[in-house]
């Protein structure tokens, strides 16, 4: 079996370049710690609110230390959990400075669902009997619409919310 | 596959890869190929790391 | 090898018989996809009440799953009926994988149909079909295996009848893709039959959501890869012949067959890379399987286009491009498939961005993969299949592509690309934007984010009714084709090697080795991480109805 010279400088180039986005790619992951969203920790999916986190009161936004915020949110066929406000009305919307650090912990009690703040690079799945949480600097001020992005029912696509970062 | 039924012709201007046959055009095309293939994904990266 | 005699009678029939299903699919698919643009518009709305996502659900059963494995089975029982033949009793085993197939599909076409199965055709746990969907789904997978097995039974009782001989490129391309797809498509068989089937009955309590994505997965991306080497083996070894030139070489075409075989199975995890439970770590090896399948497209790349300018040049056609000029424009049965491997550049490209690690976050399940795989899928794949049944077609039924059929082709094929160019660069540019895909139309909570989304999904529904029009015309020139057009006899073309080509080394046909390799990679890749992922499971999870309107 014979390449062509020119093939032979083709599939040279073309491994060349597969290597270097693997190098890029692979040092962002494992030095830079920019793995996509692979939380381990499981739960269990009837019982959420056993969880410290998922307890109804420590949902929502939270601000840990300066310019640190933790969201926990439950989802669940067809809404995002996000706690409640001052008056008892359901929180729709999340309001962060930019340039702070905003951890996401995501679980749901039902179905798969979908977690992505568009327009950035928070999107995770979620699923029952696990955890989902991605640490993430909000780099960008503007409003992202935060949508499910994986199927749930036929209600799927009145499921989102709104994630403000303010200048 | 049958093979031997086509008509002669010289070595020079078969498809065999091992004779040196002209394939400059061949090559160009490929590699524009592969630069599109670049751009695509340092565009993204860059975009990626935007975001 | 009588390429230009026609099949005997009874065996065409089967082969049509695949057609017939495959066309009637485009249909019905297809105007599924029409009603989904136009709904996600905002501008129209279903009417009879009918659900979105039932439509959608239809949409991706019946193109994804059964006019892809319809078409494929039937255009590789008559390559192999061409190169290596078929026994009268291989061909009643080839009827009973179609009736198989059939019943299956309309067991799961009627329960989807009713509303009993919006879970679209990733059906995804824990929502819960009614375990027709399963059966039916199931049916279609085991009726595939039939025809896997007899196709390899085809080969064998040739090999045996033609000792030491290698075996026909076309019919080695078969059995690769077939034994691809039988490896691939046990996981989800194992899913179904052991998770889904018992749990949709009642007879298990809960299942295990992460192991069945992740069985879904392990066949859901060589089923990709099922759908393309067929495209692969009419732009090897058909292509070729049509626009009159030879192989580019047969080594390297079974080669990159090989490679396609042993990297298209151990990269699921590619489709799973933003997912809780999974190690990163095996993600990222994944990963680099993932890259390593690009390597025999490279390799097809190179092939097509040297292809080209050797047959060019050898018709006296100088420059650095004149030979791309010459090519035979003009003929449907090439510019099909020639739009479908330009449409491979951008899809090809855009598949390296997604399987990128990290990368993925900026466009898992946004609308960007559905135009995505519009392009690769739906364009590059599908405009191949027409390609080849402008000649398959005729050649069964004992009639001629005329000039004005080919006429009504070459207009076909460019509705088509006009039309998805349209869609699927609306798609792209949307799904970067975050707008997320298996979406019916909505506000969310408003916004500029949300308006630009919308404008793009109207610009979607204008390249959906393009396509549409594009469909029509399709089934049209099939009908035509089928029972219309002049009798005569349609070229059956298959490329041939060069007088002084090279032997074809004998590793090459080396099964054991290949498959052997196959399935260590798949160990390698899997074993680890899903002895994980049921070591470190969650409580299993109930089934639920009322999310999908049961």
């Amino acid at each position: 079996m014979h390449l062509h010279k020119y093939e032979k400088i083709w599939l040279t180039f073309g491994l060349g370049s597969l290597a270097l986005f693997l190098v890029i790619i692979g040092f962002a992951a494992f030095w830079k710690g920019t793995h996509p969203m692979s939380h381990i920790e499981t739960i269990d999916p009837q019982n959420v609110e056993a969880h410290e986190s998922f307890k109804p009161e420590n949902l929502g936004l939270r601000e840990v230390a300066e310019g640190k915020y933790a969201v926990n949110i439950v989802a669940s066929a067809f809404n995002y959990n996000i706690g409640t406000d001052a008056d008892g009305k359901p929180v729709k919307k999340i309001r962060v400075p930019k340039g702070s650090t905003v951890l996401f912990q995501i679980t749901t009690k039902d179905v798969v669902h979908g977690f992505q703040v568009a327009g950035t690079n928070v999107n995770m799945m979620v699923e029952p009997g696990h955890v989902s949480r991605l640490e993430t600097v909000m780099k960008n001020a503007g409003e992202f619409t935060v949508v499910c992005n994986e199927y749930c029912g036929i209600g799927h696509h009145q499921m989102f919310a709104t994630v403000e970062v303010y200048e | 596959m049958t093979t031997g039924k086509s008509r002669k012709r010289p070595v020079i201007e078969s498809g065999n890869p091992q004779t040196g046959i002209n394939l400059k055009g061949t090559f160009i095309s490929v590699m524009l190929l592969g630069v599109f293939i670049l751009v695509t994904w340092f565009g993204l990266y860059a975009l990626f790391l935007s975001r | 090898m009588l390429k230009n005699t026609l099949f005997p009678k009874k065996e065409a029939r089967l082969y049509m018989a695949f057609m017939h299903v495959t066309f009637a699919s485009l249909l019905i698919g297809g105007l599924m996809g029409l009603l989904q643009t136009l709904s996600r518009s905002g501008q129209f709305k279903l009417p009879f009440g009918i659900n979105y996502y039932t439509i959608l659900t239809v949409h991706g059963v019946i193109l994804g799953l059964v006019l892809t494995t319809f078409f494929i089975v039937g255009f590789q029982f008559a390559l192999m009926g061409k190169t290596v033949g078929i026994s009268d009793k291989q061909r009643k085993w080839g009827w009973i994988a179609f009736w198989t197939m059939l019943i299956g599909t309309i067991i799961a076409a009627t329960t989807i149909l009713v509303g009993q199965a919006n879970v679209l055709y990733t059906f995804y746990a824990p929502l819960r079909a009614h375990a027709a969907f399963y059966i039916g789904l199931a049916l279609v997978i085991v009726g595939s295996w039939i025809a896997v097995f007899v196709n390899f039974r085809q080969l064998y009782v040739w090999k045996k009848a033609n000792p030491g001989q290698k075996s026909p490129l076309l019919a080695f391309m078969v059995t690769i893709n077939m034994a691809m797809w039988f490896i691939a498509s046990l996981g989800v068989a194992t899913s179904v039959l052991v998770q889904f089937i018992p749990w949709s009955l009642g007879y298990a309590a809960t299942i295990n959501v992460l192991l069945s994505r992740t069985l879904f997965w392990y066949f859901g991306h060589p089923l990709v890869y099922f759908w393309l080497l067929p495209a692969y083996m009419a732009w090897y070894a058909i292509i070729p012949k049509i626009i009159g030139g030879k192989l580019f070489s047969d080594s390297l075409a079974r080669m990159s067959f090989i490679l396609l075989l042993m990297f298209s199975i151990p990269v699921g995890f590619h489709h799973q890379l933003t997912e809780p439970g999974i190690d990163p770590t095996w993600k990222f090896i994944q990963v680099v399987l993932t890259f390593m399948v690009v390597i025999p497209t490279l390799m097809t790349a190179f092939s097509i286009f040297a292809t080209f300018e050797i047959t060019g040049r050898r018709k006296g056609h100088k420059g650095l491009f004149g030979w791309f000029k010459r090519l035979p424009w003009k003929d449907v049965r090439f510019l099909a498939p020639f739009i479908g491997m330009v449409a491979f550049i951008p899809g090809g490209a855009g598949g390296i961005v997604n399987a990128s690690h990290q990368m993925n976050t900026l466009i898992h399940n946004t609308i960007w993969v559905t135009g995505h795989f519009h392009l690769t899928v739906a364009t590059t794949v599908i405009l191949t299949f027409f390609g080849i049944a402008y000649w398959l077609v005729p050649h069964l039924t004992g009639r001629r592509l005329t000039p004005k059929l080919n006429k009504l082709g070459i207009i076909q094929t460019i509705i088509w690309t006009v039309g998805m160019t349209i869609m699927s660069t609306s798609m792209h540019i949307q799904g970067l934007l975050g707008g997320p895909r298996r979406s019916d139309f909505s506000n969310y909570a408003g916004g500029e984010q949300v308006s630009t989304w919308i404008s793009y999904q109207v610009a979607q529904a204008v390249g959906g009714t393009i396509l549409f029009i594009g469909i029509i015309l399709m089934i049209y020139i099939f009908i035509q084709l089928a029972f219309f057009a002049p009798r005569g006899i349609q070229e059956f073309p298959i490329a041939e090697e060069e007088v002084d080509a090279d032997p074809t080394p004998k590793i090459l046909e080396n099964w054991y080795l290949w498959i052997g390799i196959t399935v260590a990679l798949i160990l390698f890749a899997y074993t680890i991480p899903v002895i994980d992922i049921i070591k470190h499971s969650p409580p299993g999870s109930l089934p639920f109805d009322w999310p999908i309107g049961r």
